[in-house]
């Protein structure tokens, strides 16, 4: 259950142009010479609007979860953990409890305090969808930069040493890969939520962060390692090696540079499924620990209560739904402009 | 074929001895994870801790105490620390609506997949082919469990098409049995649908343009032959590959949420309790069915290629 799992399959699974290769080496061969593959990939992704107004999407996201203390302090005036269980406000003139005589907290008021209404503690459900995003997100982020640095780091000392160190990397890897991940992810979350190693315990966002990276590291060590298995019979590597440059520095300077498209393609990719995996996490109770909002934990929170109040379940499951969707289409635009041909492809 | 079989098996054996450790050992590090004093509950004292500690075999050094477990799980006495239930039990219960649930969302997402895919390629770059690119991303960005809370409140609780969650032995009732499994085949479903179309559109969009599929044109077969006997078949490759290995963690408890959210009582669902309770049998036995599963899918996975493809030869 996620990404990739047959290398053998090749292209951009969600591109619609298909004869796009072709329209692609006609219209570049009118362009100016000079042009850098980079300025190429970004020329290509300006075309592809659907990705654009994705991207847009996510960078507006971002921002209104980054701004949560601004609207929770000027706005909602209330904090993601703030208790309004009894109190009463005033809707349309007259006074309504938070969270009426048989539990049911009330639903969005559209005005600025519980604008997308109340949870069953009675805080603002609006303020911890902004909290709880930026945790998502900070969780997602984190997780993606473990997976990029350690499966990167992992991917080119087993292809580039080969030997040995190949097989026991290679063998570690395929040992992760066939473990299920909700039951390592759970495995390792609950175990260090309980117990915990240093800064790695308790509630801390760091916990869910290094367990998803670590377990998404497979995914993405596995290409690299076949693509360094290639680059390093390439000349310009034996060239560096005549020239008497240690391993370390030809791996740093002459394998690393060309492996940017391929990590720049995982970056989204990973970014997506790890803010998923969050999600799925904290509904099992392993991610995200309360009080600390999170989409997910939201979600779970107002699964357990259905069918009464079940805009506790839309709210954060839209946002989250949103968030990945606009992750992964301006990803896949990313793919396809960098690469018309890559060999990288989303999966759950 | 034999020496295949011979040397899967043994991969098979190294895999599940490496996961068992693995499993063991996550459970074994957490400093405050000591089973003794969960299964003593709240209330007890140092010295029943202790007795309880000693029961167990919690006081033997680690080595001991895995190869114990190991030796209770082929026996099939191994008991679950915190339930007190034994685990194989358990998981013999949670069995059919894990199978029912993988076999009937797995014959779903290949159809559906395998559908959707090959109308995308052949309609590339049309309106249905930008439609359903548009479901397939959607559906590859939820998560299974806002999709059956989704299900449950629209289609359970308003519009009372189908029950709330649970599940009925097929023995008891066929159609209980169907309806209530088919929001959970749907919802395991829709993810796996989005991925294998898009895999599918593009191997096919890829295969068409291959010498032996201009060469099958030219002897004049028509458009639907060469689709069917040339191109798919080349195609479906990566995504016989993916379902076995898909498939394989669904019957190993991989459906963990959708089974949480129907509330199925499977092996995933067991498993989930499990591990809330740092319960360490339950999660080793369940661990090393699906890390088996895995294993012998992929082997068959193997398999089906060569046939499909005679070039692929079976080796290691």
């Amino acid at each position: 259950m996620s990404i990739e799992r047959a290398t053998e399959a090749s292209g951009t699974e969600f591109s619609t142009d298909i004869p796009a290769e072709l329209i692609r080496e006609e219209e570049e061969a009118h362009l100016p010479p000079g042009v850098g593959p980079y300025e190429l990939a970004w020329r290509r992704l300006r075309r592809n609007k659907s990705a654009l107004f994705f991207g847009g999407l996510f960078v507006v996201i971002v921002v209104l979860c980054l701004l949560a203390p601004v609207y929770a302090s000027d706005i909602a005036h209330t904090g993601p953990n703030a208790n309004h269980i009894t109190e009463q406000i005033k809707i349309g003139g007259k006074l309504t409890y938070v969270v009426n005589t048989i539990g049911l907290p009330i639903g969005p008021t559209w005005h600025s305090k519980f604008f997308l209404g109340a949870d069953f503690n009675g805080r603002d459900e609006a303020v911890r969808l902004l909290y709880g995003g930026r945790n998502s997100l900070e969780v997602g982020a984190v997780a993606m930069l473990i997976t990029m640095f350690f499966a990167t780091i992992i991917g080119v000392l087993a292809g580039y040493t080969r030997g040995w160190v190949d097989g026991l990397l290679t063998r570690a890897l395929d040992v992760i890969w066939a473990y299920p991940v909700y039951i390592l992810g759970v495995a390792l979350g609950v175990s260090l939520a309980i117990g915990g190693i240093g800064p790695l315990h308790g509630n801390s966002l760091l916990v869910p962060a290094v367990v998803i990276g670590f377990v998404y590291i497979p995914y993405v060590a596995k290409p690299v390692r076949g693509q360094v298995l290639g680059l390093r019979e390439r000349e310009f590597v034996d060239a560096a090696r005549v020239q008497g440059l240690s391993h370390l520095r030809i791996m740093a300077t002459e394998i690393l540079p060309n492996l940017s498209s391929t990590i720049i393609v995982f970056i989204p990719l990973i970014l997506a499924n790890a803010i998923l995996l969050e999600a799925g996490l904290s509904f099992l109770g392993a991610g995200v620990q309360p009080p600390n909002p999170s989409w997910g934990t939201m979600i779970s929170d107002g699964i357990r209560i259905i069918p009464a109040s079940f805009h506790l379940v839309l709210v954060p499951g839209i946002m989250l739904v949103l968030a990945v969707l606009s992750i992964n289409v301006f990803g896949d635009g990313v793919r396809d402009a960098l690469d018309p041909r890559a060999k990288v492809r989303v999966s759950h | 074929m034999a020496r295949f079989i011979v040397r899967r098996l043994f991969a098979v054996i190294g895999v599940l001895f490496v996961i068992s450790v693995l499993t063991f050992l996550i459970f074994q590090v957490i400093p405050n994870g000591d089973p003794a004093a969960r299964i003593g509950g709240q209330h007890a004292n140092a010295a029943t801790i202790a007795q309880i500690r000693h029961t167990w075999g919690f006081d033997r050094p680690i080595y001991i105490q895995y190869l114990k477990t190991m030796g209770q799980i082929f026996s099939g006495t191994v008991v679950s620390y915190s339930q007190g239930v034994n685990v194989l039990a358990s998981i013999r219960r949670g069995l059919p609506a894990t199978l029912s649930l993988a076999i009937g969302a797995g014959i779903i997402w290949f159809t559906l997949g395998v559908l959707l895919g090959v109308i995308t390629a052949v309609r590339a770059g049309r309106f249905s082919d930008r439609a359903l690119t548009v479901l397939a991303f959607i559906g590859v960005s939820c998560p299974p469990f806002f999709l059956g809370a989704l299900a449950i409140y629209y289609l359970g609780y308003k519009a009372n098409i189908i029950p709330l969650g649970g599940y009925v032995p097929f023995t008891t009732s066929p159609g209980q049995w169907f309806s209530h499994l088919i929001a959970p085949w749907l919802v395991l479903s829709v993810l796996f649908i989005g991925i294998y179309s898009r895999v599918l559109r593009s191997t096919i969009l890829d295969t068409q343009h291959e010498d032996f599929v201009r060469t099958a044109r030219a002897k004049g077969l028509s458009e639907r032959q060469t689709l069917f006997r040339h191109v798919l078949r080349n195609s479906m490759i990566p995504v016989i590959s993916l379902w076995g290995l898909d498939f394989a963690q669904v019957i190993g408890g991989g459906a963990i949420l959708t089974e949480t959210v129907f509330n199925l009582h499977g092996v995933g669902q067991f498993a989930a309790d499990s591990i809330q309770m740092l319960d360490v049998p339950p999660i080793l036995v369940i661990t090393m069915l699906t890390a088996f599963f895995v294993v012998l899918l992929g082997a068959v996975v193997d398999i089906v290629y060569a046939l499909l493809d005679p070039r692929i030869r079976l080796s290691g």
